[in-house]
């Protein structure tokens, strides 16, 4: 029959909706109120001091909403005004200086589009498969627009020439919150491609985003991205603070450990088809859809399986891979309505190939806890449903 | 080249933010503390989260002990069994401990504490004293357990596009292992439009055998269900004076949450405190002291509370509350109209 939304004139078409100054600073449309962060509270003691999840399932394109990207602190996001804000740069550098807010924005500024990823992205994966869903497996992951100064701009201000031999010195940051996360970074790729930010896709960060500045750092672990940024000091050695020993190393199958594991690997995740993402139309034409990201360079090509690894075809780059940013890809294919076990693979312009949690284990063992970037696989069932599983290697 | 901004830091300025402490010891500043010190310190300002001996509460990080876990299947990781370095725990412990009240202890305090640590550990003798002399005599069990990042060696000359296949990878596949067998994903809030398929656990749920970590995980969800608040008389509410009062509440939301949806944390819920019966919160596992009173039919009233929060170990000694208590007595006022108005 004809369809009454058609052929029945409805409300929205006779009566007029909500005027401009309804919302002045808008939010998503309530029928999208399913589009959230959410949190595991079993991961954590305490939600002051814990993580929660970008619903990658339920987003598109690359770039992440500030609202909805995925938040990590660990003494609380705190409300820190920009008049209230310092920087200060000391240790061996020629004049340390202090820098208010005001003072930021009149450096030279640069626009440039990064992933953050925390180490633990994937890290309750280890063992097997655990949590149900792309934002819970793989959701400690945003990508997003920055503006702000370059580190290298900041650190000539104060000068180098202190330091002598730059190779072996390091710079050690950290936040004016409670916690102040500490973090060691080497000299070498702080005067690459580090930022110092304070916009994000094109507004203020949000408060637990580290507003109002906050560190960039390319294609390394989230928790080096400190944020409340509030010191940077040139040193002659890693402070090895507590965030850079007992957390965010990676314990080896015999015990020993891995340390200064800063770069992300290559990786990706389909987000849809998915378990919060279920196929609902039935069989025929399927976008299958997901996201892929080095810490190593551009991503240059995704291959997608939909049986569980035995054949591989490409997947189509809804754009170049940019260099240490989210790519997104999309298989666009025809469901025959038969179980699918679905995967992706990225691969970087390194040559990197993203290895199966089989192969992760062959060398590392499983109590790594951080930086697993293997292949995830959904059991999509033939009602549409899919399931986060382990299969066989 | 350089534009001139900024201002020069002046050194009073560096010493008040510059704490760090490197390996070597280079940052510790003069002063010491003891085992025995640092056990009552410990056992003030701790031990709610980190339990008595080190050995965690809760989901909160265990200090103590796994000796010799660390190729386990679920090592133990401690300052004890994995720390490499002991300048980490004095300069994690005095910038960021305790937990509420980071920043605020004395650096002599910071040297007890650690000491207690590493007498938890059993590192040091029960007469041990820290200080900045000694301290880089202190051996950590696993100072040569850490190697740099070998990926480039160890991974990337394996994971390589010459290595990956693309037809007949493999003979088979099978699932080995499902996520819904565990029951461990949140339910999802706010998901009316998404759940006419929600997924159907197939099989029936077991004990999550392999639940990995992130940070101190625990094996099992913990949840401290809410308790229901008991029925608040309509009290009258100063807007002004609680607007004050929940800025003075950021000092106990470390471990109490009020209001709506509140839940017991490292503390209990604190809706309807004012007027209730002492140690109120059925679920939550009041101290010695509280349950005595409660069982005498305490009443919380606005005096007594006052009383408390001036200082809570002078009035009831084994109080679990790791507070040294509000010195203002405006703040007090505040914080208990916050409380009213949020209970309401």
């Amino acid at each position: 029959g004809s369809d009454p939304l058609i052929t029945e004139k409805q409300e929205w078409a006779i009566y007029t909706g909500a005027g401009v100054d309804e919302t002045p600073y808008g939010l998503p449309i309530k029928y999208e109120g399913d589009v959230i962060r959410r949190n595991v509270p079993w991961l954590t003691a305490d939600p002051i001091s814990s993580i929660n999840f970008t619903p990658i399932h339920a987003l598109d394109g690359t770039i992440t909403p500030q609202g909805c990207a995925f938040e990590r602190h660990h003494s609380g996001a705190i409300e820190l005004k920009k008049e209230d804000y310092r920087l200060m740069i000391n240790g061996l550098v020629d004049q340390p200086l202090v820098f208010t807010y005001e003072d930021l924005e009149r450096f030279p500024r640069v626009n440039r589009t990064f992933f953050l990823e925390c180490a633990a992205n994937t890290g309750m994966e280890w063992a097997g498969a655990q949590l149900n869903g792309a934002q819970f497996t793989h959701g400690m992951i945003h990508n997003m627009e920055y503006t702000g100064v370059t580190l290298r701009t900041l650190l000539e201000e104060a000068g180098l020439g202190a330091a002598g031999d730059l190779s072996d010195k390091w710079v050690y940051v950290e936040g004016a919150d409670a916690s102040s996360n500490g973090r060691s970074i080497p000299m070498e790729k702080a005067l690459d491609d580090c930022m110092i930010a304070f916009k994000a896709n094109g507004e203020a960060l949000r408060m637990e985003h580290g507003y109002p500045v906050r560190l960039v750092v390319p294609g390394w672990e989230g928790n080096m991205w400190v944020k409340w940024l509030r010191r940077i000091e040139v040193t002659a050695q890693a402070i090895e603070s507590r965030e850079e020993t007992s957390k965010y190393t990676d314990t080896l199958a015999d015990g020993t450990s891995r340390k200064w594991t800063w770069v992300m690997d290559a990786k990706s995740v389909v987000t849809s088809p998915s378990p919060q993402s279920p196929i609902k139309h039935g069989k025929g034409p399927l976008v299958i859809t997901g996201l892929a990201w080095s810490g190593r360079g551009a991503i240059t090509g995704v291959d997608v399986s939909i049986d569980g690894g035995k054949t591989w075809q490409k997947a189509r780059l809804a754009n170049e891979g940019q260099s240490m940013a989210l790519t997104r890809f999309y298989l666009d294919t025809t469901w025959n309505g038969e179980e699918m076990l679905l995967q992706s693979r990225a691969h970087d312009e390194t040559g990197y190939v993203q290895p199966t949690k089989a192969q992760l284990r062959e060398v590392r063992g499983e109590n790594s806890v951080y930086h697993n970037n293997c292949i995830q696989t959904w059991h999509v069932k033939a009602n549409g449903e899919a399931e986060n599983v382990e299969v066989s290697s | 080249e350089k534009l001139g901004l900024g201002r020069a830091a002046l050194p009073e300025e560096i010493a008040a933010w510059n704490h760090d402490i490197s390996p070597n010891g280079e940052g510790l500043p003069v002063g010491s503390g003891s085992v025995e010190d640092g056990e009552m310190i410990f056992s003030e300002n701790c031990a709610v989260c980190h339990g008595e001996f080190a050995e965690g509460v809760d989901n909160w990080p265990k200090l103590a002990g796994g000796d010799g876990t660390l190729a386990d299947k679920d090592p133990l990781k401690t300052i004890g069994s994995y720390w490499p370095y002991l300048s980490t725990v004095y300069d994690y412990v005095r910038r960021s401990m305790p937990f509420g009240a980071a920043q605020t202890m004395s650096d002599d305090d910071v040297y007890a504490i650690t000491a207690y640590l590493l007498y938890s550990n059993y590192l040091v003798d029960d007469d041990f004293v820290l200080s900045n002399e000694n301290f880089l005599e202190v051996e950590m069990p696993n100072a040569g357990g850490f190697i740099v990042d070998d990926r480039p060696e160890t991974e990337y000359t394996i994971f390589t596009e010459e290595n990956a296949c693309y037809e007949n990878c493999k003979d088979t596949v099978e699932i080995t292992r499902r996520a819904t067998v565990l029951d461990v994903t949140p339910e999802e809030e706010g998901t009316e439009t998404v759940t006419e398929a929600a997924v159907v656990v197939e099989e029936a749920v077991e004990e999550p055998v392999d639940t990995p970590a992130v940070e101190e995980a625990a094996q099992e969800p913990v949840e401290a269900p809410a308790e229901e608040a008991p029925v608040v008389a309509a009290m009258s509410v100063d807007p002004e004076l609680a607007a004050q009062g929940e800025k003075v509440f950021k000092k106990c939301a470390a471990c109490h949450q009020v209001g709506e949806g509140a839940k017991n944390r490292t503390g209990p819920v604190l809706n309807g405190v004012i007027g209730a019966t002492i140690a109120h919160v059925g679920d939550f596992k009041y101290s010695k002291d509280f349950t005595a009173a409660h069982d005498e039919g305490f009443i919380w009233t606005i005096e007594n509370l006052t009383e408390y929060l001036h200082k809570p170990k002078a009035m009831f000694p084994k109080t679990k509350m790791s507070f040294a208590g509000l010195k203002k007595d405006e703040e007090i006022a505040a914080v208990i109209e916050y409380l009213k108005s949020a209970s309401q």
